[in-house]
């Protein structure tokens, strides 16, 4: 249990399992830097956010809609949640009947299935689970590209990962310290690569090494 | 690397500059002069009597456009920011270094080092382009001198003791600095350093270069999120961008004295170009600065490849990518500061 005063933000936790490193950059740095795609995600989710909720007979749309676990120690938003009429749910405000929330998460590109996006997913099943008292044990991603939604199952081995990468990411926080780079692929593609420096700051280089260069003088033909 | 953007100069007395929409509109006698998208800049640098409407300054807040006032002359006036930002852990680290005198002098021997260094590769680029100049054994014997301060400076550990052999390196350097002037002898000569004010040509032209870089440096510092104010070389002293000038030391004679000298030796300025007024202090017509300002943006734009990074980047990223090393090396990704170093 995590007092509110701690709450991490929900984002947070995919950074986290993404990247360490670029976790401790965007939260604890405060670096971000825009790139084409993150602006494109970022329109993206305005864009569902602004949408207006729907309600039909069988299924209700609920978007933007602000979520918390304390048990996480997370808060944030999530896109869409549907709340699908059912025998055994829970009820809901201005509507009739029992209902059943499921998350459908929105993602700009193709369909990847990224832990990282798992673990978000799953995330926000266990904030609405402990928000209203039920079981969410199925959720949805819908993809930009090409338009089609997948629906992923909230296994115990997922959430459990969730659970421990939510706990590391409040020790990142408690110990105030970003997580050292190491270069990797997927480095290149990401949007904070310039603050980051993940080639100078993997522990290569030595600056005392570095530095000899001050003490010698060029050779002529060197002279810039 | 991070994309180099333009900086906006306004030198027109009078102008007037407004947001419309996300563009910098600016106006003159109630015309519209020029319209620029505030995603292009990287900074806007006033002159004089240049106004700004408010909303205005909150767009640069929002997009992290550094807004300067700097008097005709280039005296610094204001600068406009929006909320603080950045990263308060970082700031909190660079201020317990700044009380720590040894991991102070750590970071100040290695800005001095390249000062020193970097300030050796003028001298020895101007042996190498004029080998028959006359001051060729007071630049080889600089040359020495300011070799052995970086010999001394290896070995030292003590703030006191760096900063006597930066002044000592400072004055030889400058002792034949004068010699590195090839053209118009009779109005661009220098005897010593005088900053409040500038008392001739050379050091009119050197204070408003150390100005433009200062302002450069203390943007990038704010935009890495590290306080410009609170220095390791330079202690602290209210008002004094203390950071900055650290930073400043080891490009200083790269980016300033070189340019300096190339506008003098080239003769893209002329001794007509500078008034000394009444009280001694010189000052440059507004033509002269302009020629300044332009040779300055397009020096910014040449490429090098830096030699810590190993990566390709403009020069006008020098600021920049030193703020971010400084950032990186306070939270601990490096093992120490590692300054420009001219190659």
């Amino acid at each position: 249990m995590y007092a509110e005063a701690d709450y991490l933000p929900l984002s947070a936790l995919q950074h986290w399992v993404f990247c360490p490193r670029q976790c401790g950059l965007i939260h604890l740095e405060q670096v971000w830097d825009e790139n084409r795609l993150t602006a494109e995600g970022r329109i993206l989710h305005q864009r569902v956010h602004e949408m207006s909720d729907e309600h039909r007979s069988d299924i209700s749309i609920v978007r933007g809609l602000r979520i918390y676990s304390r048990r996480l120690g997370l808060i944030g938003q999530a896109d869409v949640v549907e709340f699908h009429r059912t025998q055994a749910g829970i009820s809901l405000p201005d509507a009739e009947g029992l209902w059943q929330p499921y998350p459908v998460e929105y993602k700009r590109g193709s369909p990847k299935m990224d832990a990282c996006d798992e673990v978000q997913l799953c995330a926000q099943a266990i904030c609405l689970e402990e928000m209203l008292g039920i079981a969410v044990l199925r959720g949805a991603f819908f993809y930009g590209r090409p338009r089609r939604r997948k629906e992923v199952v909230l296994t115990d081995e997922l959430r459990r990962k969730t659970e421990e990468s939510a706990h590391q990411l409040h020790e990142m926080f408690r110990r105030g310290r970003t997580p050292g780079a190491s270069y990797e692929k997927k480095c290149r593609a990401c949007s904070l690569y310039n603050q980051c420096l993940p080639k100078t700051t993997g522990g290569k280089k030595n600056i005392e090494h570095y530095l000899q260069m001050a003490y010698e003088l060029p050779r002529e033909e060197m002279i810039p | 690397m991070k994309q180099l953007l333009n900086t906006l100069f306004v030198t027109t007395q009078g102008a007037y500059l407004a947001k419309n929409g996300d563009t910098v509109e600016i106006l003159h006698e109630q015309q519209t002069k020029l319209r620029v998208p505030i995603h292009t800049l990287g900074s806007i640098v006033c002159f004089g009597n240049v106004a700004c409407s408010p909303f205005l300054m909150g767009l640069c807040a929002e997009h992290n456009v550094p807004l300067s006032f700097l008097t005709e002359n280039g005296y610094f006036l204001a600068r406009v920011h929006g909320p603080v930002s950045g990263n308060v852990l970082l700031r909190k680290e660079q201020y317990r270094r700044s009380d720590d005198l040894k991991a102070s002098s750590e970071i100040a021997r290695s800005v001095v080092s390249a000062k020193i260094a970097n300030s050796r590769i003028v001298l020895l680029r101007a042996l190498r382009d004029r080998p028959q100049t006359e001051g060729r054994e007071k630049i080889q014997n600089a040359l020495e001198e300011m070799g052995q301060n970086l010999e001394d400076l290896k070995r030292s550990s003590d703030l006191e003791e760096i900063r006597g052999l930066e002044g000592m390196a400072a004055n030889t350097y400058f002792g034949c600095f004068d010699c590195l002037i090839t053209a118009n002898k009779n109005a661009f000569f220098f005897s010593q350093r005088s900053r409040r004010p500038p008392l001739d040509p050379v050091n009119a032209l050197l204070s408003f270069l150390y100005t433009l870089l200062v302002h450069d440096i203390r943007s990038a510092l704010e935009g890495v999120g590290l306080d410009p104010a609170v220095g390791f070389l330079h202690r602290d002293r209210p008002g004094r961008p203390g950071l900055a000038l650290d930073m400043m030391e080891e490009l200083r004679a790269y980016l300033a004295d070189r340019l300096t000298l190339s506008l003098i030796n080239r003769q893209q300025v002329s001794p007509e170009g500078f008034q000394k007024t009444e009280s001694g202090a010189v000052v440059m017509d507004e033509q002269t600065r302009k020629t300044v300002l332009v040779a300055w943006q397009k020096r910014k734009q040449e490429e090098i490849t830096h030699p810590f990074l190993q990566e390709k980047i403009q020069i006008g990223l020098l600021p920049y990518v030193q703020a971010l090393l400084m950032a990186r090396f306070l939270r601990g990704d490096l093992d120490g500061y590692p300054p420009f170093l001219w190659r």
